[in-house]
């Protein structure tokens, strides 16, 4: 260990006054381990519900993190995203890779390397990568219950003598199961222990290169990790600090990489570092006489089969949409109704204040109702998918689904999130956290909201009442439900490759996948994970929804002004008592005045946009007035046609006063084309705020959300005009 | 029967495969060999996917899903 450190170290522990200490950055440790090694169980049961959720700067990856008392000492602990080597293929190995290195602040002061007792050998090639760095580091041995049952032991003191390293078995689900951790930490802190390098099983050739480099930088008095100057040999594109200034360094430098350039090098690399694994996990196992075959082994012969297992994925699918799209509705009726009356008390406390009333009730009670209403589904989906996750079944669901959407650059585990937008993209986009490669989370994120998804609903049922079903029946009214629900679907094959081929041209992953063993889900993993994701949406992306809510409130309720009411009453007055007879003067006013406001202003000004789809300026205006959700189309509607806002999408005057609805020269304002073409454009647009702020919130920026928000306008647009040039090339 | 040069869609339930080189070094066959499929790597065909890919194979004691048409940098020979 490289003495500037040391004494820094010595310089923390000696300082006795308390104060000072605490102005000092907190000791971290880091958890890192393969993926599916038990990593965030162990994360988990040391932190609780201490967690916070952040995003790391720039890239799209999660910062778990939280702080934990131990004895006297505040540790900051971090669960890095899983890697398999610290030489990283996607953004997230990137991210966990950088954070050991020191590239987001300091360097972790300890490592808890997570090794999976069951999978072993291949554990061992991230720890053999670890003890290269010369960090201090403990090895926690998880899935012992696991691998005993499949008949496997492992001697933890024996693995501790051939690393050179504390190993604890942890059984980090059972109550106190972190415990052996802690205390081993506590040892730690009263220390502050470097861990000595005693076995190495780097290649001979790099171990040479790597220590004379790590030798001339500590004359020049640069303290390096192993790993540093490994991947500076590895990868030309890096530069080593202290290498420009210094020619010694440099030549060493360009000698390694040299020799790192012929084609045989890696294949050295990982074979003599798998060698070495092999031979302590062989040395340290202990398997029972093989049985016939694994519990695993049986249940996948199930569950993988090719016929049993695809009819066991339907049902479960099948289960779990259900459950999101019909457990989640009573839910969201109640969250509703609550703000609902909420709002109806809030009004009458401000009667004397009409503008606070509107802007409060409409605006922020509104915004909120709007938020919570997708929690149920959020929290449904989220036990799912961690209940799937923890038994190991998300992997084999992956597995069988993998053909089906590889081929157009998806990947198997794409399945769940894209299932899941068929009910709420909101969820579905949350739920793409399942793949662990930022690309293709990514994709998947950009094309889950053309997925048609039940707030689409009122839109196709109140069009498709009106106009489809009187004129052409009930199985042409059905067969357009279906189609409106399948073009999203199609357009995102097309969608999703272009995308590939455009925007992430940059090299292809590999799409590998590690099977677990089955294994009882551990609840606490489970709640923690519904509480997780439950207060990440309703804090960041929620407080955007609020935010756009109270914005599009403004945008309707102003301009307002005694002097325009006044107009429009005397308008009302100066209307035949047979229109007044069907027209309430509130409904009246209501439609005035939204004519009358910024967005109904604006509608007017882009109706010539829309002319080319058939729209005139109240289904632009409704378009527009739609932004926050697709289903507010409907009230809008009904309050320019004077029907008032409280209409829904079985409302039969809505119906009518669509189907009256003519032109300036007295044709038709929407024939069965226009109904499709509106369809369409609400099929493929992304007229929904919560989305948008949970993209925002995924991809840790606007550049995102701004993109799909473009790109699926234009497809909105391109496609309600397709729709209407047919209508007029056939007429 | 000695072993013999093979490709990745010869690879069927039960067969037993042993890495025999890379045909190309890349970002790919580099991830492939961390995950264990280094020169001398033994492994069996567990299941194969519904749709023909990707195939499970068993490879250092745990379970590994890859897709045939992406693991073609890695060379192999059929075990007897």
């Amino acid at each position: 260990m490289p003495s500037q450190a040391r004494e820094r170290r010595r310089k923390n522990r000696d300082s006795s006054l308390t104060d000072q200490q605490r102005s000092l950055p907190l000791p971290t440790v880091a958890l890192v381990g393969n993926p599916n090694s038990g990593k965030t169980t162990l994360f988990n049961a040391l932190t609780g519900t201490h967690q916070k959720v952040a995003n790391y700067p720039g890239v799209t990856v999660e910062e778990v993190s939280a702080e934990v008392e131990i004895g006297e000492t505040t540790l900051k602990f971090t669960d890095l995203p899983g890697l398999y080597s610290l030489d990283p293929a996607t953004e997230d190995e990137a991210v966990a890779v950088g954070v050991l290195r020191g590239d987001f602040g300091s360097r972790p002061d300890l490592l808890v390397c997570v090794v999976d007792a069951n999978n072993l050998e291949r554990n061992l090639y991230l720890v053999g990568e670890l003890l290269e760095q010369g960090a201090p580091l403990i090895v926690a041995l998880t899935m012992t219950d696991v691998a005993a049952r499949e008949g496997v032991q492992v001697d933890p003191h024996a693995l501790a003598s051939e690393l050179g390293v504390d190993v604890i078995p942890v059984t980090a689900h059972r109550k106190g199961g972190a415990r052996p951790i802690l205390e081993a930490i506590e040892r730690w802190l009263e220390t502050r222990a470097d861990h000595m390098v005693v076995s190495t099983c780097d290649t001979q050739e790099m171990q040479h290169y790597t220590e004379a480099i790590s030798q001339a930088l500590a004359r020049i008095g640069i303290d390096a990790l192993r790993s540093e100057i490994r991947a500076a040999v590895l990868d030309p594109g890096t530069s080593l600090r202290g290498a420009e200034e210094f020619p010694e360094v440099d030549a060493l430098l360009q000698q390694a990489r040299e020799a790192a350039a012929r084609e045989e090098f890696h294949e050295t690399a990982a074979a003599t570092r798998y060698e070495w694994a092999n031979r302590i996990a062989t040395n340290v196992t202990r398997r029972e006489a093989k049985r016939t075959l694994s519990i695993t082994d049986r249940i996948d012969r199930i569950l993988v089969h090719r016929v049993g297992g695809l009819l066991v994925f339907l049902a479960v699918m099948y289960f779990v949409f259900q459950s999101i799209y019909t457990l989640a509705a009573p839910l969201m009726t109640l969250i509703e109704d609550g703000f609902a009356w909420v709002g109806s008390a809030v009004s009458g406390w401000l009667e004397p204040w009409p503008l606070a009333q509107s802007a409060i009730v409409d605006g922020l009670i509104a915004g909120l109702a709007a938020m919570f209403v997708f929690l149920p589904q959020i929290l449904i989906l989220f036990f799912f998918i961690a209940f799937l996750e923890g038994t190991g079944y998300l992997a084999r669901a992956a597995f069988l689904m993998d053909r089906l959407l590889g081929w157009c650059g998806l990947n198997g585990r794409a399945f769940i999130p894209l299932l899941s937008s068929f009910a709420c993209a909101v969820p579905g986009i949350m739920a793409a956290r399942v793949m662990p490669d930022a690309r293709s989370r990514l994709a998947t994120i950009l094309v889950a909201p053309l997925m048609s998804c039940s707030a689409r609903l009122p839109v196709y049922v109140l069009l498709i009442g009106a106009f489809i079903e009187p004129q052409f029946g009930p199985t042409v009214a059905g067969i357009t439900l279906f189609g409106m629900h399948l073009l999203g679907l199609v357009v995102a094959i097309p969608v999703v490759l272009v995308l590939n081929r455009a925007i992430f041209k940059a090299h292809r992953l590999p799409f590998l996948l590690e099977l677990p063993a089955y294994q009882w889900p551990k609840w606490r993993d489970v709640l923690l994970t519904m509480y997780m994701r439950g207060k990440v949406f309703v804090s960041v992306a929620g407080r955007i929804i609020v935010t756009m809510s109270i914005l599009v409130w403004a945008l309707l309720y102003f301009p307002r002004s005694d002097e325009d009411f006044a107009r429009f009453r005397s308008e009302y007055e100066q209307l035949p008592a047979r229109t007044q007879a069907l027209i309430s003067e509130d409904a009246y006013l209501e439609q005035r005045q939204a004519e009358n406001s910024l967005l109904g202003r604006f509608g007017k000004a882009i109706e010539p946009i829309f002319i080319p789809a058939g729209f005139d300026w109240r289904i632009t205006m409704g378009i527009l007035a739609a932004f926050p959700a697709r289903e507010v189309i409907v009230p809008t509607l009904g309050i320019i046609f004077n029907l008032g806002s409280d209409v829904d999408e079985g409302s039969r005057d809505l119906r009518s006063s669509l189907q009256a609805a003519t032109w300036p020269d007295g044709s038709r304002l929407i024939t069965p084309w226009t109904a499709v073409g509106l369809m369409v454009f609400f099929a493929l647009c992304c007229q929904c705020m919560a989305t948008l702020a949970t993209v925002r919130r995924e991809t840790n920026g606007w550049k995102w959300p701004v993109f799909m928000f473009t790109y699926m306008s234009v497809l909105a647009y391109l496609g309600a005009v397709a729709v209407h040039q047919l209508e007029l090339a056939f007429s | 029967m000695i072993a013999s040069e093979a490709k990745w869609q010869d690879l069927k339930v039960g067969s037993r495969a042993r890495v025999t080189g890379f045909r190309k070094i890349g970002k790919l066959s580099k991830r492939l060999m961390e995950m264990g499929l280094t020169v001398g790597a033994e492994f069996t065909v567990q299941k194969v996917a519904p749709l023909g890919d990707p195939i499970e194979i068993v490879l250092r004691g745990y379970r590994l899903c890859l897709r045939k048409r992406e693991s073609d940098d890695v060379r192999i020979e059929i075990l007897p």
